[in-house]
């Protein structure tokens, strides 16, 4: 790489950034320096909470609502931002310095055109003309790859795919040609899948352009795609900073190391249960629908006792709707949910106190699902109390047995409520709340998702140990494929509703594969810095699914 | 010369407001239990302000009988007396019938307040408890009763309260009765449009397949969530429902005589005016103070809701 070559473009020094909780001001950035060069792309890295947006946010001299920059320097190409006029800053938003959203589609205003979005920024600085940045919108939406470049300006947000925003977003970030442009996590929401045309479209079109970019994201193989440098952030202070190639070879920190390690975790292959064993769970040839629109067709599959069927596909693949199914939420209109050989009503209100208890259910959004005016002591004592009839002293240390299972100190947590808990420590919540009914059967809907990869982990390694130690059946519904490698017995793919290959998780990762298991599989981002380029080669050859044709298209 | 003495005059109520307000929030900063302290440290002027107004009248509508000079109903001196009449025996004066004043401004505090708040409890009660049974069960109850709804909002709140009070007579119970069903209606709207926003969470979704019944979910679940929204309507709804029974009585359906109420106060005495008397103002004023109070209160309370930090 030659970057040092290159002038710096924009140079952060010692900056400390304020955020206001409670009437006191705490810092969430505490003193990073940051150098890019002219054409670089550096990648930032942490955990939520990690001062990863504040930072990036601040390279356009910007702070979000009740934050404040309280020390340090920012200069982008020789232009102090921090003593510059609120004029000068605004003028080189969105003209010199770009911004890209994590979230294309909440970032997009619904009511108007993509086109005259595009348009606004380079007619309101004065670079081009409406005509002329319409013209130049068509070649970037060309550029970006997006299907019918000529036509899709003049749909509205809701008309166009997630992967395919979030790449007009990118276009339109670009209309100015600006020298740096910020990504805070552009791919975290979508699929696998959709996410390798987006990566390859930022790559691309960053390297046309020279532009500088940051690229902020909690996903490291993501960022062995994308960057020249990667810095690890750790609660606003920076960790290790380096090449790209020696990051990933050589970390020097312990905590780098340990996030490298994350990846590592895999589940030692179990035999198949026999054949004779009555499964826990059985779900045959169920077909369901919402209103007129079919979602599943004939979905089968079995789970049995102490062992984890993964659920895999991307969304709007019926992988959630097959457990309302079998949660009663949503009765189908052909087929069957068995329990242990027993049919079960099609509607959880028929459903016994009996079978309501022994399949519970673990949500993506701990945020959601736990209500916020109740105390943890409420959370988890409600299912015990409802299911078990325990009351009074009894009840209160079920409730500290529970906690104590999920590692939380009872004394500690009891009282509090879910606002007083970090993300992981809510999914804890979520996990003895299932518990609390002593199951025989848990869906995991996406618990995993919404965490960062240290604190997945860790939920992980629990939802192993609860496993083993209460004989539980778990279905895991997840869109990630190193989820399913570190905690899967099976694995069930599913694509537009139906089953398109279901095995023992051995066969699954190892060929020959269903196309489409295999655009999955190839879809997971790498650790290697070649792993895009190398993919993309192939795919162009005809290869490595190939023979599918992505979603977002 | 005048107007400058007004400025000067409201320039003066205003600081000794203000004075009081903040004499207020120290005491019941210093008094109150370490939760509600910490609320009140951070209530601005204006909330405290009211929170005191509103005390004064609590005080006011219990203590009447110790308070007040003379009884509600006894007629104690000539007709019209002016303020300080007879030396100094009639504080504000006396009204046309020659009742004083001032006891009947203390009484009129707990009629008048004491109807609201049973009225605007009680289609609290019905407004929300239907509310939320419509955004919980959904389907055609929730057609029933939000179309129900619909069409009682659609006559003008005045005119059907007359109706009704025309046919069902005027009694203090129906007076409640009558107010408290057609503000129900509003009460519903916002209690399903606010539960409707929660019923579709995962946690209540959890507590249905945990098998919970529908008295538990909206109650335990739902309710405590939908509480925010509902106590500051409640502030509102209040003054409004004040206002009605003020206006009903002004016309003569609401309050009979010789209860005393605030709202034929005003129209009892509304003669008064033509001679430059401000007397008829005096209920009236009582009326805008305490529903400036309510307000001020429940903007606090709503901007604290909201979580907005600035």
């Amino acid at each position: 790489m030659t970057q040092n070559e290159k002038s710096v473009l924009l140079e952060m020094r010692g900056v400390r950034i304020e955020g206001r909780s409670d009437e006191t001001w705490s810092e969430i950035v505490k003193g990073v320096d940051l150098t890019l060069h002219r054409g670089e792309v550096l990648g930032l890295i942490g955990e939520s909470g990690a001062g990863k947006s504040t930072l990036g946010l601040a390279a356009m001299g910007f702070t979000r609502d009740g934050c404040r920059i309280s020390g340090g320097s920012i200069a982008f190409d020789g232009i102090d931002l921090l003593d510059a006029s609120e004029a000068t800053r605004r003028d080189l938003r969105g003209k010199r310095i770009a911004y890209v959203a994590q979230s294309a589609a909440a970032s997009f205003n619904p009511a108007h055109r993509l086109i005259d979005q595009y348009c606004e920024g380079p007619v309101q600085h004065g670079v081009m003309g409406r005509s002329e940045a319409e013209h130049d919108a068509v070649e970037l939406y060309r550029k970006m790859r997006l299907p019918d470049p000529d036509g899709i300006g003049f749909r509205y947000p809701h008309q166009v795919s997630g992967g395919q925003l979030q790449r007009a977003m990118t276009a339109m970030a670009m209309a100015c040609r600006p020298d740096l442009i910020i990504f805070d996590e552009p791919t975290t929401a979508l699929d696998v899948t959709t996410q390798i045309e987006v990566l390859a479209a930022i790559r691309d079109i960053v390297d046309q352009f020279d532009t500088a970019a940051i690229y902020i994201t909690h996903d490291l193989a993501v960022v062995a795609q994308m960057a020249d440098r990667i810095k690890v952030l750790l609660k606003g202070e920076e960790v290790e900073e380096a090449e790209t190639g020696r990051m990933l070879s050589a970390p020097q920190e312990a905590y780098t190391k340990s996030l490298w390690a994350v990846r590592s975790h895999a589940r030692p292959e179990q035999p198949l249960p026999p054949v004779t064993e009555t499964p826990v769970v059985s779900v045959r040839g169920v077909t369901a629908a919402y209103g007129k629109v079919p979602v599943l067709h004939e979905v089968t599959f079995d789970i049995h006792r102490r062992r984890t069927v993964a659920v895999v596909g991307e969304s709007g693949s019926g992988k959630s709707t097959t457990a309302r199914v079998i949660t009663g939420l949503l009765p189908p209109l052909a087929g069957e949910v068995l329990f242990e050989g027993q049919a079960l009503p099609a509607d959880y209100r028929q459903r016994n106190k009996d079978q309501l208890r022994q399949a519970q259910m673990i949500y993506q959004m701990a945020d959601t699902a736990l209500n916020p005016k109740h105390r943890i002591r409420e959370i988890i004592g409600r299912p015990v109390e409802f299911y078990l009839g325990l009351r009074g002293k009894a009840l209160t240390e079920r409730i500290r047995e529970l906690l104590r299972l999920i590692e939380l100190e009872p004394d500690n947590f009891i009282d509090r409520l879910p606002s007083e808990l970090s993300g992981g420590q809510k999914q804890r919540i979520g996990i003895a709340r299932a518990l609390a009914a002593e199951p025989r059967f848990i869906i995991c809907d996406e618990v995993t998702s919404a965490l960062d990869q240290l604190v997945a982990e860790g939920i992980l390694k629990l939802l192993d140990r609860l496993q083993a130690e209460f004989d539980l059946a778990y279905m895991f519904i997840t869109h990630d494929l190193a989820t399913v490698r570190a905690i899967a017995d099976e694995v069930v793919v599913m694509k537009d509703g139906k089953v398109v290959e279901k095995g023992a998780k051995g066969e699954m990762f190892t060929p020959p594969h269903h196309p489409y298991t295999e655009l999955l599989l190839s879809s997971v981002p790498e650790m290697d810095p070649d792993w895009l380029t190398d993919l993309l080669a192939e795919r162009a050859a005809g290869r490595a699914g190939g023979r599918m044709t992505p979603a977002g298209h | 010369m005048g107007f400058l003495t007004a400025i000067a005059w409201i320039a003066a109520v205003i600081a000794v407001s203000a004075g009081l307000a903040w004499c207020f929030r120290a005491v019941a900063v210093a008094a109150l239990p370490q939760t509600m302290a910490k609320a009140m440290r951070t209530a601005p002027l204006t909330a405290s302000f009211g929170l005191l107004i509103i005390l004064l009248y609590i005080f006011a509508a219990v203590f009447a009988d110790v308070i007040a000079p003379f009884p509600e109903r006894a007629v104690v001196g000539a007709e019209y007396l002016p303020r300080e009449g007879l030396d100094g025996q009639f504080i504000l004066g006396t009204d046309n019938l020659g009742r004083d004043m001032f006891s009947r401004l203390i009484y009129g505090a707990r009629n008048t307040v004491g109807i609201a708040i049973a009225t605007t409890a009680l289609a609290f009660l019905i407004g929300s408890v239907l509310g939320l049974l419509a955004a919980t069960v959904g389907g055609w109850l929730d057609q029933v009763l939000s179309r129900a709804v619909d069409v009682l909002m659609a006559i003008p709140a005045l005119i059907f309260s007359l109706l009704l009070l025309t046919i069902f007579g005027t009694s203090i119970t129906t007076l409640i009765l009558v107010i408290a069903v057609i503000d129900s209606t509003r009460v519903f709207r916002l209690a399903r449009a606010v539960a409707q926003g929660i019923v579709v969470m995962d946690y209540i979704e959890a507590a249905k397949l945990r098998g919970e019944g529908l008295w538990r979910l909206i109650t335990r679940e739902i309710l405590p969530n939908a509480m925010a929204p509902l106590v500051a309507e409640f502030g509102l709804r209040f003054c409004f429902v004040f206002l009605s029974i003020s206006a009903l009585s002004f016309l003569g359906l609401g309050i009979q005589p010789p209860t005393a109420d605030w709202g034929s106060m005003v129209r009892d005495n509304a003669t008064l005016i033509t001679f430059g008397d401000i007397t008829p103002l005096l209920p009236a004023g009582a009326i805008a103070l305490l529903t400036v109070a309510v307000n001020f209160v429940v903007d606090w309370m709503l901007h604290r809701a909201s979580g907005l930090k600035e």
